[in-house]
């Protein structure tokens, strides 16, 4: 830790509506993921405000921030975050174990599901050590689908993926979107963010543009039109 | 519900690190096992202890001259010449609460019997001794009180002078024996009765009148002790009470003087007995509780590696919305679970130890059920005790500090 205060956001205000395709862009270190730290409610700005549902979330306990990100928000980490020496499977099901009022089945079932929505049903029972950096990436996908939330926070979820198999993703996404899941996708690719009907661009810790996309590609008509490979 | 997924937590992590929880577990396992097989040990000498002196007449009540300091030396009991005929006969005489009393003077010297001889003891006493030692005659008889008053050369053996002195397996009854060159005619026979606590074998005895070895052996007209047996073990304090009154008149001892003699009965002896090996048991307990607290630092040392080196664990656990008592409850559970397996372990081993010590060493020991739960809570204690601390240290965290730990 330096002696100098970091300010990694300044000045940074906007609001998301429910069922948005929020796509966040920027240089590296310009702000993004501690951004999408604070929408998580996994971090609290040092001064100004963040509201979910028009309540301010520094009125929350530790507990109540507990609940709301298990329930409430999938996140997508940046560096996956899977916990090492543990299967696909268990990985996946983690949220879950906290939430009590999920039982062993429906857990399971569901992290199969989530498993077969990224397109892992075949590596359940393979620990991270033995993924490649794609299909960790994937495992943390469906660990953030697994609860079912209303907001999707995705930080470079893309990042470690080709380009088929990134579309792939995008294309779950905005069928997920279309289910009014409020999705904030971080990235640094700017076809990624053609997906998206919003885009925000940070710099240095503000708000560089917040603009709107007239022209949504959708993924799932991209991947038809892509050459097949072998 | 909540608390089997952390159940199912702890396990899992605990798997991964097998050996680790093997190894902390060690200290648990070896201060429970000692604990157990140190109270066993402890408890089972007590026991036996009590059992003898039980065993050699429970009722039993002793008096001897007292060994006073006489300017800084201690004088032998035996060359005491307190006790005499007259204290013997007063209290034969005074007291309703002694149902049998035996005068008593003991001699040592070679016993021989044609060309055999052996080193022993001869007690002189009356009939009633049988009685108060609770001690039987399996061959022969016992001499009688007329014997007694005509102070017969008459003797009754005990087996570990058969043993030495009749060698080819004659029958010892009727034959003659010689002690200290005084011909004794062998009656009876004693009972064998074994080694006592104090690994004193009480077969190696010569019982004969005590006015025979009075005036043939020892030469004196004192006693050294008189033995006796209260009517009943409730009695046997007011029997001692009694007893030492009427010794008191005998002497003609002011209210404030100092008593010449000493009444002691067996549950004294019992109890004084008891209280060191009570003592000896508090010092074994003691030093293996060290090991058990030792143990529990083990455990406490490790649960706070863990729960550093799990910090990023810990911090995506709290980001995918584990509450703090989550995560407080799931070291808790672990740190709980390697107690008590080391706990159940340790038990095992103790009670494997314990049988051990009785079948090979041939000591004495007594597992009481009381070790075994202390041991126990003392265990699921110490888990809860030291795994607190790095368990709160644990839920305390911030996801995201947790999250950027190295
Ligand atoms: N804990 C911290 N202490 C000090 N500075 C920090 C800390 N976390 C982030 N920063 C700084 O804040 C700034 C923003 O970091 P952030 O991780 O949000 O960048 P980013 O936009 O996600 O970058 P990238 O695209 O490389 O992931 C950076 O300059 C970083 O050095
Ligand atoms: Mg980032």
């Amino acid at each position: 830790m330096g002696n100098e205060t970091v300010h990694a956001l300044k000045g940074v205000s906007f609001d998301i509506e429910e069922g948005e395709f929020v796509t966040i862009m920027g240089s590296s270190g310009s702000g993004k993921s501690t951004l999408l730290h604070i929408v998580g409610c996994l971090d609290q700005p040092t001064s100004g405000s963040y509201a979910i549902n028009g309540v301010a979330v520094s009125s929350f306990n530790k507990n109540e921030l507990a609940t709301i990100r298990n329930e409430k928000i999938g996140f997508i980490f940046q560096s996956y975050n899977l916990l090492p020496r543990t299967t696909a499977l268990e990985n996946v099901e983690l949220p879950l174990l906290y939430n009590s009022q999920v039982s062993t089945q429906e857990r399971k079932k569901r992290a199969l599901e989530a498993l077969e929505r990224v397109g892992l049903a075949d590596r359940i029972q393979h620990t991270p050590s033995e993924l490649s950096g794609g299909q960790q990436q994937r495992v943390a996908i469906a660990r953030s689908l697994v609860n079912d939330p209303v907001v999707i926070l995705a930080d470079e979820a893309t990042g470690n993926l080709d380009t088929r198999t990134s579309y792939e993703i995008m294309s779950l996404f905005q069928e997920l979107n279309a289910q009014r899941k409020t999705i904030v996708f971080v990235t640094h690719e700017p076809d990624i963010a053609g997906f998206s009907k919003r885009t925000i661009v940070l710099k240095d810790g503000k708000i560089l543009r917040d603009e709107n996309n007239n022209k949504v590609n959708q993924a799932a008509d991209m991947l038809l039109a892509m050459p097949v490979e072998d | 519900m909540r608390i089997l997924n952390l159940l199912k937590i702890a396990l899992k992590a605990i798997s991964l690190n097998k050996v680790r929880a093997l190894l902390t577990m060690l200290g648990v396992i070896i201060g429970v096992a000692s604990v157990i097989a140190m109270l066993a040990i402890g408890e089972g000498s007590k026991e036996s202890i009590r059992a003898q002196i039980s065993s050699m007449g429970s009722n039993m009540i002793t008096i001897r001259p007292y060994a006073e300091r006489q300017g800084g030396v201690r004088l032998n009991r035996n060359d005491m010449q307190s006790l005499t005929m007259d204290d013997f006969g007063q209290l034969e005489g005074k007291t309703s609460l002694l149902s049998y009393i035996s005068p008593q003077v003991n001699g040592s010297g070679q016993v021989i019997s044609g060309s055999e001889n052996w080193p022993s003891s001869i007690y002189g006493v009356d009939p009633d001794f049988l009685s108060i030692r609770v001690w039987e005659v399996t061959d022969g008889s016992m001499f009688t009180d007329a014997e007694v008053k005509a102070a017969s050369k008459v003797a009754v053996i005990g087996q570990t002078v058969v043993e030495n002195l009749f060698t080819n397996g004659e029958d010892p009854v009727g034959q003659m024996i010689r002690f200290n060159n005084i011909p004794f005619k062998v009656i009876g026979v004693l009972a064998e009765k074994g080694e006592n606590t104090f690994g004193q074998d009480q077969d190696d005895v010569v019982l004969a009148p005590y006015t025979t070895v009075q005036k043939r052996i020892l030469a004196i007209d004192y006693l050294h002790s008189i033995v006796a047996s209260a009517v009943s073990e409730e009695e046997a304090e007011a029997a001692v009470a009694n007893v030492t009154e009427i010794m008191r008149d005998a002497h003609q001892l002011s209210a404030n003087a100092t008593e010449d003699f000493e009444v002691r009965s067996m549950d004294e002896l019992i109890s004084t007995f008891s209280s060191t090996s009570d003592m000896m048991t508090i010092l074994l307990v003691a030093i293996a509780s060290i090991s058990l607290l030792i143990g529990g630092i083990g455990i406490m040392n490790i649960m706070y590696v863990s729960v550093k080196e799990r910090t990023r664990e810990i911090g995506l656990r709290l980001a995918i919305g584990a509450k703090g008592l989550d995560i407080l409850t799931q070291f808790l559970i672990e740190a709980i679970l390697i107690s008590i397996t080391g706990g159940i372990i340790g038990v095992i081993l103790g009670l494997s130890a314990t049988y051990v010590i009785e079948e090979i060493l041939r000591w004495p020991t007594s597992v009481t059920s009381y070790s075994i739960a202390i041991s126990f809570a003392v265990c699921a204690i110490t888990g809860i005790f030291f795994g607190w601390y790095p368990a709160r240290k644990a839920s305390a965290l911030d996801p995201i500090t947790a999250l950027r730990y190295e």
